[in-house]
């Protein structure tokens, strides 16, 4: 099949509009008769679930959790992104568009990303209209912020809370929705299949959390917004339930995965303290406005303060190294998440990180307060400090916070056209679970942008593309042999965890898993290690078949059941992480390939061979995975090596 | 320097579904690390408890990172543990004691019936937000967001009553199980935002008529809800509830 991303023709300025103006619509009369099925509940889900549901759709929601409320969409702290040039410094929606092409490290589609900037003000719009309380100067107006990979305050924010704000306002229109009827909301539910029928996307197996029992839903198109796949590194920072599991069906059953290998790793997270370590915690990156990152400049006194007979205030000004700084002048403390991670891991695999392990750099706050004092830090970041300290005993206000690199975000996923469909027809993927407008890297404040302005502003006009030829279908019949079938394949697979019988728990085959995914697959890779990592990965793989051990039922409430179904499936997309990081024999933006640096040490991208979008095409449980390629026409930005020096 | 690692006695409620007769369970748990999280120190009694061949304890959790608030255990006796201001998971085992006996429950209130072990349904919250948790305005219809300013003191405010996470300490707490802290935060986000004002005095009507309708208790002014809530909302709020009901009730235009 070949690839084909529906990109309109026309200017870059114009293909929205015009787009808007000339796609098909479907009449309110039509649209009470189309089911649509929207798949997870955070940023993207919420708001495409609650926006279809207003135009007169009929919408099933879906969420793990036990309310739509908690999707991890939630945890985001720093802000949301928008060209709204409040701060009258220069910020344009070709400013964040060229910023946006440039920060992914020229490997994102041109015209989803002006796309993306065109709606980006609208956001703002509508969150402020349903309550979201933005921060504010003293005139009453919006106030923003700077993040990384930018030189124009562009950021919306919500305290260190931005997400949850988002997040609590796509979920009070999803719930008006609800109360009207038009949305039937399940909660504690987890999609556990598509079913295709005739090529087409007609709905979902659910398993009911609850009780174990699985649930045929039928629909004219299924929407995947169930985010991104970081857990598959076992330590990330997203929530303990994020998986992977409704996208990887989703592949299984056609749709390509793109990009599967680019990952963010962010460089603000509190470093690993111990073994029993279930998730690594983000501090945001806001604090980089005015926290200052350095290292001891000398490796005697990084051992020294690694063995606690040192600590930071011991060491003079000509002591330490701000290297973020000293090597990037131009953007300092500011440089994009990808080129910040690197120096820092650079740093401590010279020996002079900082904590116990050794790996960890000083985010330090103390000219910062000196300058504007602690109340202006705290109003800025008090929750965030005291979030600190409760994790790890220290005051940051007295001592520099210790910070590691950690992932955090796939900007991967299920590869998508223009209209945000992926290859299977009537199967439509949104927000981190696509593989999206962010390149091979994403910059702060982005993700949320992204995520609503695919729910509120993207999909409500796309999917009517699709469904225009869907008016005359009517209901669709989940007793029909696809949905049989389905369910019954579904439970076998229950069936065949339960029956294993082995030794090891799900947890224990997941860390071994992230282990082997950071090791080889983490912030540097390379054809030795990457190629190593696949017989490790296929024998975990079939470890995992042979020896997991399962307790209770599958009828019953059992969510290490549920994380059986999540770790297979993390070990499957693991290989194929693997796989693509190994194909793409280039640096770019999250993807440090060993192999391609330029002498300075710097991420050498290959323009020449590498610039596409990677889709892999699944072949059977066995079989290798077949790789297509969409490759990116840059008409407006012009591709440079990005420096920030 | 304390001690780096605890050994512990845990008591733990067990309950195999809703309709089910619960009772505790005492476990022993050796060298707990004081850095782990309280409920990185329930994985690894589950660790154990499956190398052990029994039924891990079912427990709901999610972000471990204090904000999504899905982690939900009666630890000693108050909800989310003994430390102010944090959730289960962002307590750490540095505030407990080597040798402790640790009892831990679900929430317990009649509108949250337990599912199992430690997991409870807390549907009825969202019952109460979509009965009147939202400013009616469809997608594309917004106005510009600088359009209506709005006093740095009121956006400060509304946003201390929105940062409510819903995890349903306050009602765990309350002898009475009430929600009037769970719902007077959203009712108050609204009511001081302009944006909130067309819906005021209906909204404030349906909420209350809803959380009555679920079973939760009134409020006698005790304060474990604002003592317990993690993320510090003000029983200030409840104050201001009442207020908006009464003037909904009693004032013109309703």
């Amino acid at each position: 099949m070949k690839l084909d991303s529906k990109i309109p023709a026309g200017p870059i300025t114009d293909k929205w509009t015009k787009f808007k103006s000339t796609v098909r619509l479907v009449s309110p009369a039509n649209k009470r008769k189309l089911d649509i099925i929207v798949v997870g509940t955070g940023l993207a889900g919420a708001s495409a679930a609650a926006s279809l549901a207003e135009l007169g759709y009929k919408v099933k929601a879906f969420c793990f959790q036990d309310s739509p409320r908690r999707a991890h969409s939630i945890a985001a702290q720093g802000g949301i992104n928008a060209a709204k040039n409040y701060q009258n410094d220069g910020d344009s929606t070709y400013r964040l568009f060229y910023d946006t092409v440039k920060g992914g490290d020229y490997r994102a589609r041109e015209a989803n990303v002006y796309r993306l900037a065109e709606v980006s003000a609208s956001i703002i719009d509508q969150c402020v209209a349903q309550g979201v309380p933005f921060a504010r100067d003293y005139g009453g107006l919006l106030d923003n912020r700077s993040f990384g990979g930018t030189q124009v305050s562009r950021t919306f924010y919500a305290r260190g809370q931005t997400g949850q704000q988002l997040l609590l306002g796509a979920y009070s229109a999803l719930n008006r929705q609800i109360e009207k009827g038009q949305v039937e909301m399940l909660s504690r539910h987890e999609m556990v299949e598509v079913v295709m029928i005739d090529g087409k996307a007609r709905g979902i197996i659910a398993r009911n959390l609850i009780t174990g029992e699985l649930e045929r839903h039928s629909a004219h198109a299924v929407v995947i917004a169930s985010g991104g796949y970081g857990n598959v590194f076992y330590l990330s920072t997203n929530a303990m339930g994020s998986n992977v599991t409704a996208a990887w069906k989703a592949h299984k059953q056609g749709a390509y995965f793109g990009n599967p290998c680019f990952t963010q790793i962010h460089p603000t997270c509190l470093p690993q303290s111990g073994e029993y370590q279930s998730k690594l915690t983000l501090m945001s990156e806001s604090l980089r406005n005015d926290g200052r990152v350095w290292v001891p400049k000398h490796k005697a006194d990084a051992e020294a303060i690694q063995q606690g007979k040192k600590v930071a205030s011991d060491l003079p000004e000509e002591a330490r190294d701000y290297f973020l700084e000293r090597k990037y002048p131009a953007f300092g403390n500011l440089v994009p998440r990808d080129v910040a991670s690197r120096a820092s891991k650079d740093v401590c695999d010279e020996g002079r990180g900082v904590a116990p392990t050794g790996l960890a750099v000083f985010l330090d706050f103390r000219d910062s307060i000196n300058r504007l004092g602690q109340d202006v830090i705290s109003a800025r970041y008090g929750n965030l400090f005291e979030m600190y300290e409760k994790i790890t005993g220290d005051n940051p206000y007295k001592t520099p916070m210790k910070i590691y690199p950690a992932v955090h975000y796939t900007m991967g996923g299920l590869w998508v056209d223009y209209n945000l469909m992926t290859t299977v027809p009537g199967l439509y993927a949104i927000g981190e679970a696509n593989f999206s407008e962010h390149g091979a890297n994403r910059l702060g404040a982005s993700a949320l942008m992204q995520g609503l302005a695919d729910g509120y502003f993207v999909l409500p006009y796309t999917i009517g593309d699709y469904l225009a030829d869907e008016i005359a279908t009517g209901k669709i019949d989940t007793n029909q042999e696809a949905f049989v079938a389905a369910e019954k394949a579904v439970a076998d697979r229950y069936k065949q965890f339960m029956s294993i019988g082995g030794k090891q728990s799900p947890e224990s085959f997941h860390r071994r898993l992230g282990k082997i995914m950071w090791e080889y697959c983490g912030m540097a890779r390379s054809e030795e290690g990457l190629t190593k990592a696949i017989g490790l990965i296929q024998d975990l793989r079939k470890e995992f078949w042979s020896d997991l051990r399962l307790s209770g039922s599958i009828d019953e409430f059992n969510p290490e059941l549920d994380k059986a179904m999540r770790v297979a499936d993390f070990i499957e997309l693991g290989e194929l992480m693997v796989r693509d990081a190994l194909n793409r024999n280039e640096s770019c933006g999250g993807h440090f390939r060993l192999e391609s640096q330029t002498e300075e040490g710097e991420a050498k991208r290959d323009d020449e061979n590498y610039a596409y979008v990677s889709a892999w095409e699944y072949k059977g449980e066995n079989a290798e995975p077949v790789l297509h390629k969409e490759n990116l026409e840059f008409e407006v930005v012009k591709l440079t090596q990005r420096s920030y020096k | 320097m304390s001690k780096e690692s605890l050994n512990l006695t845990l008591k733990v409620w067990r309950q195999k579904g809703s309709k089910d007769k619960g009772k505790f369970e005492t476990y022993k748990l050796k060298e707990v690390s004081t850095h782990a999280s309280f409920l990185e120190m329930m994985d690894v009694l589950n660790e154990q408890l499956i190398t052990d061949n029994k039924e891990p304890v079912a427990f709901d959790h999610d972000c471990r990172e204090g904000i999504c608030g899905m982690c939900s255990m009666y630890i000693n006796g108050r909800a989310h543990g003994p430390q102010r201001g944090t959730t289960t998971c962002q307590l750490h085992m540095r505030h407990f004691e080597d040798g402790e006996t640790i009892t831990i429950e679900p929430w317990r209130a009649k509108p949250f019936p337990v599912l199992k072990d430690l997991v409870v349904d807390r549907s009825a919250f969202d019952e109460i937000q979509r009965a009147g948790g939202y400013v009616s305005i469809n997608t594309g219809n917004a106005p510009d967001g600088n359009a209506v300013p709005i006093a740095k003191k009121d956006a400060d405010e509304a946003f201390n009553a929105a940062a409510c996470i819903g995890c349903g300490a306050c009602v765990a707490a309350c002898k009475n199980a009430s929600a009037m802290l769970f719902v007077s935060a959203k009712v108050s986000q609204f009511a001081l935002l302009p944006q909130g004002q067309p819906e005021r005095k209906e909204r404030v009507g349906k909420m209350v008529a809803k959380m009555d309708e679920l079973g939760f208790g009134n409020c006698t002014n005790t304060g474990a809800c604002e003592a317990e809530c993690p993320k510090g909302i003000s029983i200030s709020n409840i104050a201001r509830m009442n207020r908006e009901y009464l003037g909904a009730m009693l004032g013109p235009g309703n």
